[in-house]
């Protein structure tokens, strides 16, 4: 059971962190973003299953965090698109050196 | 270091009037500090409470000042207008000289007191610790013995006389306050020079005597001359004041003492001719040569005729520049041990003698004549006291304090009537010190003119003046040890000390000649031949009031007659050597040092050298009548420029402006360009600051190139590194 | 007036107090820009004042606290005096210890007596900002003091870095012209300067440990049981050294001082001439030698030392002749002073090193006095050129005679207090290290030179130019403030005994510590640092 659901949590993992390389699109890349911290939350809960409950209480801690992170997250790129009319990561480029 | 606590005890002084010795230099304190006060009470318009205000225009409130200061130039009184007197001159003048007065009969008091004790042993009062540090105890403690208490006599006397004349001298300056508050702070310092128990308080004194010499050379500071004189002074006096200063460091580390009687109980761990020893003596004559106007640090006392006449005649003629005569008699013991110190003392003053006497013969300023002859007769003295005849050395300071006070005052009354006859005309063309403009003054001022030729003929060692008597004790003695002494035995570069020492006889002997051609010169053209003033100034010019003319009077017998305080063995007009023996006690065993070796002269070879000094002052002054023509001279506008030798010596030798080019100039220019410029803005701020600052800069440019902001950039990075790091993690595992 | 403070108990308060006064005196002034009406001009006026005269009440009470210390402390006792510990962080061993010996105590109170001068100069000069100005006075405060009194090395390095952030400000925002160049000059420099120094603290302190293997910086606990390797010691003496000789500061670290004293406002320049430059000095004497002896002893280290020492005097000097602005050419005279110090402490003679604490004070009250009278006329004039000036003797005579006793009293005129200093530096130097003294000693000449050449070209020479011939003397205000200052001169110059006396053992102490240790860089020593 617990060689399955690590493997879905690494596939998971993988194809979060394809998104976050390969898409353009500023929500999108978000998107995967969370689907990467939901792997892992995946692979705590598994593990919680050998090791007791603190998995568990680390999937809720990551949650809340992830939840935080969106709000954040989102405001900022409404308040980019307010600015600069794309959500596209390409034209954005603010904190070039 | 030893205390000098027990020494008080016991001495024969110690109860009589000498235990207010503290009160002589306290005195002068008093009235500086009153004065001072004074000066400052006339001077003073405190500002308004925003200072920022003054942009807007507070001319009400600071004008006030700026016309009580405003004639400042005009400090010589005229006949035709009346005399504006400061506001507390009446209280000033009565501070002033009153407080002089008291340290003088304070002095004389103590002096009779003394006459009657054993003084034997130096009377030390120990007034408080000044610098107690483990085993350094520097106290402010005062001596007196003969020789300090000879130096009081003198400072707290011509002082006062000098004072009083003061008062004439200066009645309308607006700075009136002032100047007595700097003249009193000066004896203040001068005294304490003299009494000082150590060698630190000396140097106190030592300072503040230059401190003051500074402040009243640049009295009247409002003319640029004034100012760079006075600064020019007090810089020249630092240089020697350094050498004093490695003196006493050098005494420091070798002795262990700083205070007279310490160095006295510990002079053996200096041997006899030693470096060291040789080392203390020459700084300390470095010192001397600064305050006492020697080769090569005598530029500044011409100079320093910038200031007040009466203050030439105080501090730079009968006092101040004397000190390092002093201060060689007074470390007598030391100098005694270092024939080499004292034999390059002699030769240097030999020098002096003669090469400033030169200069003397082509100064068309009263006043300078009077400083180059103030530096030759320094130089006399540092003969004396460099061949250890201290005592002739300090009674030449004594008698030269008498005629040459007198001389300066004596120029101060001509150059007083002079400013006042061209006040009343309106001239304010022609300089009132420049002899040219002078001539046939004396019947129009028959007192100073007497009472000057009475100087002149002191000056030039005319027999029973003054002069004659110790600059013959001088020359006699310089020749008694070429013949044979401690110092004739020793050599300096190489020269035989014996010869050197003829040498500095020859010498002597040639500025005794010049300084009689030059005085003579100075009273011909200031006082005989015809009135080159012009008319209308002539009608103006008389004598100078009772209270200038009555200090020269005292002065002039003083001059006349000084020579009784030692009359030689020849001259038996009266107890002779009655100074050699009330310095005995100081000197005496420093004396006996230095001539060991020697006898005293032959009764015939003393007729002949005395035959010759008179001999040659009396030709001197012949050859300046028979030579020089008064009625030839035109006034200093007229006057054709000199050329030759006379122009060089005009203009004193060029050394004035040799030393500004090979030592003023690059360490100015030196620092200014190379250190400040160079090192500091250029090397440390601009390669070390600013440059490592652009390094820094430079690199984060470099490395802001890395930061292309693109997102996905970071995030490729950030997976290959986190790949790298876990490929890294397994092939550790 | 011992027993009396027994009675209060002063001694095991004060301390602690005098630190924590200027804080609460920090709050409460910005409390007050908070709550003060800034309604019509003319109360915004009155609020200033009124924080003015709170701010001056505050340092005066502050001075006042600290004058019992002169009493209260007994310099002759080898133990610490005042003394004051309480926990801080136990964990990494720090410990907020306090303590003073005669050294301290004088510096101490210079502090508490220059700074209500100090705000006296600013008076009316600062006029914006005034609550954040005051803030920054007060918080200052507390960091010199402190570094004054720490014994935890860690509390020093606290101490030590809050002194730099309030002055960076003071002078950053009521600077002059260049303000902003020189206050970040002034605080990189510094602050390059003590990095090493935290690195080599925490190193000490970790290395040490106490007796349960903890962390300790107490500075008593590493005098008694610090060792380390010879070369080790010398690369720690190397890390206080920077920091130390930056803040001095010595040659060739002193270009931070022109500029900052440039720009600085007169309150400014005035703290950092009269108290932040006695720091470095300060350092060296309580911690970078004492702590490693050895090292100071070492001779090639004190022949550099000395080398830097007496090239700052001669060149300090020089450089100071020739500036043409007067704050600079004090700047510039400041480091030949504190060549001085340096010279006096690192030749190890009682003398010397007693020489060098007086210096210490009397160019605090010379060239502090010195700023105030450049910040008066300044506020007059607006220009700092010399060349501005000229004969203003004649309608400014208060001013040229203040200015002339103090310029005095820096040249080092017998009977004022600069002569007393260098006089026991060098002729202490002169037994250990005559060479050097005897080139110190021409500083003497150069210092003459630029101080009269300056007061010439200021107050003599003919008053030709029109805006000077306005210029109204001093007021009450400016007088009142300088007279403590002639008086100090006076005094430490005339009977200078009291103060030598209570500085006395512990210099004493210091030269012994140093005389009897040596560093024996053969391989494997390890030296204990006491």
């Amino acid at each position: 059971m617990l060689a399955e659901a690590l493997a879905l949590s690494g596939v998971l993992f993988v194809i979060g962190v394809i998104g976050v390389l390969t898409r353009r699109n500023a929500i999108i890349v978000f998107m995967s973003v969370e689907l990467m911290l939901n792997a892992v939350n995946l692979s705590f809960v598994a593990f919680s299953k050998l090791y007791g409950a603190t998995g568990q209480v680390f999937v809720i801690f990551v949650m809340t965090v992830a939840a935080a992170e969106a709000a954040v997250g989102l405001a900022i790129i409404i308040s980019i698109f307010r600015h600069q009319e794309t959500v596209n990561l390409k034209d954005i480029n603010l904190l070039r050196g | 270091m030893m205390l000098q606590e027990p020494v008080v005890t016991g001495h024969p002084l110690a109860d009589t009037v000498a235990q207010y010795v503290w009160l002589l230099p306290v005195l002068p304190l008093i009235g500086f500090l009153l004065n001072g006060a004074l000066s400052m009470k006339a001077a003073a318009k405190l500002g308004p409470n925003d200072p920022s205000a003054a942009d807007h225009g507070h001319h009400g409130s600071a004008s006030a000042g700026v016309h009580d200061a405003d004639h400042d130039d005009a400090h010589i009184s005229h006949d035709d207008h009346p005399v504006v007197r400061h506001k507390y001159a009446g209280l000033v003048s009565l501070i002033g000289p009153g407080v002089l007065l008291l340290s003088f009969g304070l002095a004389v008091a103590i002096f009779f007191a003394m006459r009657s004790v054993d003084m034997a042993q130096p009377y030390v009062d120990t007034l408080f610790r000044w610098m107690p540090v483990s085993d350094m105890k520097i106290n402010v403690a005062l001596q007196l013995d003969p020789l300090s208490m000879v130096m009081v006599l003198v400072i707290t006397g011509i002082g006062t006389l000098i004072h009083i004349f003061s008062v004439g001298y200066m009645q309308d300056d607006p700075g009136y306050p002032r100047y007595f508050a700097y003249l009193n702070l000066f004896v203040f310092f001068m005294l304490l020079l003299v009494l000082g128990a150590n060698y630190p308080v000396m140097f106190v004194g030592w300072e503040g005597v230059g401190l003051c010499s500074y402040l009243l050379i640049g009295f009247w500071f409002s003319d640029k001359a004034n100012a760079d004189a006075g600064k020019k002074a007090f810089i020249v006096n630092r240089i020697g004041d350094f050498g004093f200063l490695i003196a006493m460091f050098l005494l420091f580390a070798n002795t262990g003492a700083l205070d007279f009687a310490g160095i006295a109980a510990n002079i053996d761990k200096l041997p006899v001719g030693g470096a060291v020893v040789t080392a203390i003596c020459l700084f300390f004559f470095l010192g001397c040569t600064g305050k006492s106007a020697q080769i090569p640090l005598y530029i500044w006392l011409p100079d320093a005729m910038a200031g007040p006449t009466p203050v030439s005649a105080l501090i730079h003629a009968a006092t101040m520049v004397t000190a390092g005569v002093y201060l060689i008699a007074r470390s007598s013991l030391l100098f005694s041990l270092a024939p080499v110190a004292s034999l390059t003392v002699a030769l240097v003053g030999g020098l002096t003698a003669l090469f400033a006497a030169t200069i003397g013969l082509k100064q068309w300023d009263i006043k300078k004549v009077l400083a180059y002859s103030t530096v030759s007769q320094l130089g006399y003295m540092f003969v004396g006291v460099g061949v250890g005849a201290y005592t002739a050395g300090v009674f030449h300071l004594v008698t030269h304090a008498f005629f040459k006070a007198l001389l300066f005052l004596g120029s101060g009354s001509v150059i007083f009537a002079m400013h006042a006859a061209y006040h009343a005309t309106h001239n304010h063309a022609d300089d009132a010190q420049d002899m040219r403009n002078m001539g046939g003054l004396k019947k129009h001022m028959p007192v100073t003119w007497v009472l000057m030729w009475i100087a002149t003929l002191a000056i030039a060692g005319i027999p029973v003046f003054s002069g004659f008597v110790s600059k013959d004790a001088i020359l006699g003695a310089v020749f008694e040890r070429a013949q044979g002494s401690t110092l004739a035995n020793a050599s300096l570069l190489g020269i035989p000390g014996s010869t050197l020492l003829y040498a500095v006889y020859a010498f002597g002997l040639a500025a005794a000649l010049l300084t009689a051609i030059y005085m003579t010169r100075m009273m011909l053209y200031t006082f005989h031949g015809p009135n080159r003033t012009g008319a209308d100034a002539e009608s103006h010019l008389h004598e100078a009031p009772w209270i200038m003319t009555g200090p020269l009077v005292v002065l002039g017998l003083l001059s006349a007659v000084g020579g009784w305080l030692n009359l030689p063995e020849f001259l038996p007009l009266g107890p002779t050597g009655v100074f050699d023996k009330w310095l005995e006690p100081v000197v005496g065993a420093s004396t006996a040092r230095i001539a060991a070796g020697g006898g005293a002269l032959a009764g015939s070879t003393e007729q002949a050298l005395i035959g010759t000094a008179v001999a040659i002052a009396v030709a001197g002054i012949a050859f300046a009548f028979v030579r020089l023509k008064p009625a030839a001279l035109v006034p200093k506008k007229d006057s054709p420029p000199s050329f030759g030798f006379a122009k060089v010596l005009e203009n004193k030798y060029y050394v004035d402006e040799a030393y500004d080019k090979a030592i003023v100039q690059p360490v100015v220019n030196g620092s200014k360009y190379i250190l400040w410029k160079g090192v500091d803005v250029g090397i440390i701020d601009g390669l070390f600051v600013n440059g490592s600052a652009l390094l820094a800069r430079a690199l984060g440019w470099i490395g802001s190139q890395l930061q292309s902001g693109q997102i996905g950039t970071y995030a490729w990075v950030l997976v290959l590194g986190v790949i790298a790091l876990l490929g890294a993690f397994v092939r550790v595992h | 007036m011992n027993d009396f403070l027994t009675t209060l108990n002063y001694n095991s308060w004060i301390l602690p107090v005098l630190l924590l006064l200027p804080l609460a005196g920090a709050a409460a002034v910005l409390l007050h820009g908070r709550l003060a009406a800034a309604g019509t001009p003319e109360q915004a006026e009155g609020a200033r004042h009124q924080l003015r005269r709170m701010v001056l009440a505050i340092f005066a009470i502050e001075a006042l606290l600290s004058l019992g210390l002169w009493w209260s402390v007994d310099t002759t006792s080898s133990t610490w005096q005042a003394y004051f510990s309480r926990a801080w962080i136990p964990m990494w061993g720090m410990r907020i210890s306090l303590g003073v010996d005669g050294i301290a105590e004088m510096l101490i109170l210079l502090t508490t007596l220059m700074m209500p001068l100090a705000v006296l100069g600013g008076w009316t000069s600062v006029k914006e900002k005034l609550h954040t100005y005051f803030a920054l006075l007060l918080v200052l405060t507390t960091g010199m003091l402190g570094v004054f009194m720490s014994l935890d090395l860690m509390l020093f390095f606290v101490m030590w870095e809050l002194m730099l952030v309030p002055m960076y400000m003071i002078i950053g925002i009521w600077g002059g012209q260049r303000r902003l160049y020189a206050s970040l000059k002034f605080f990189i420099y510094t602050m390059l300067g003590s990095m090493p120094m935290l690195v080599a603290i925490l190193f000490i302190g970790v290395k040490t440990g106490d007796s349960f293997g903890r962390p300790s910086f107490s500075y008593d606990w590493i005098l008694a049981h610090g060792s380390f390797a010879a070369h080790t010691q010398l690369w720690l003496f190397a890390a206080f050294f920077i920091a130390f000789a930056v803040k001095v500061p010595m040659w060739p670290f002193h270009t931070w001082l022109p500029d900052a004293h440039v720009e600085a406002p007169t309150a400014g320049s005035v703290i950092l001439a009269a108290i932040m430059l006695k720091m470095g000095t300060f350092g060296f004497l309580r911690f970078a030698i004492p702590l490693f002896p050895g090292v100071a002893a070492y001779p090639p280290v004190r022949f550099a030392i000395l080398t830097l020492a007496v090239i700052g005097i001669v060149y300090g000097a020089l450089v100071a002749m020739v500036q043409p602005d007067f704050k600079k050419l004090v700047a510039y005279s400041s480091v030949s002073h504190m060549g001085f110090v340096i010279l006096g402490i690192f030749a190890m003679s009682v003398q010397s090193v007693q020489g060098a604490l007086i210096v210490n004070l009397a160019h605090g009250v010379s060239t502090g006095a010195l700023f105030l009278l450049v910040g008066m006329i300044y506020e007059r004039r607006h220009s700092r050129l010399i060349e501005d000036y000229g004969g203003i003797a004649k309608v400014m005579p208060v001013f040229a005679t203040i200015l002339t006793i103090v310029s005095l009293s820096s040249i080092g005129v017998p009977g004022t207090n600069g002569f007393v200093g260098e006089f026991l530096v060098l002729i202490g130097s002169f037994r250990t290290q005559p060479i050097f003294a005897l080139i110190a000693a021409t500083a003497v000449i150069f210092a003459a030179a630029y101080l009269l050449w300056a007061l010439q070209r200021i107050i003599y020479n003919p008053l030709t130019k029109p805006e000077n011939k306005i210029l109204p003397d001093l007021n009450w205000r400016e007088v009142g403030l300088l007279l403590p200052l002639l008086f100090a001169i006076i005094w430490l110059g005339v009977y200078p005994g009291p103060v030598l006396d209570k500085t006395r053992d512990a210099a004493a102490r210091f030269v012994h510590r140093v005389e009897t240790s040596s560093l024996d860089l053969s391989v494997g020593a390890n030296v204990e640092i006491r």
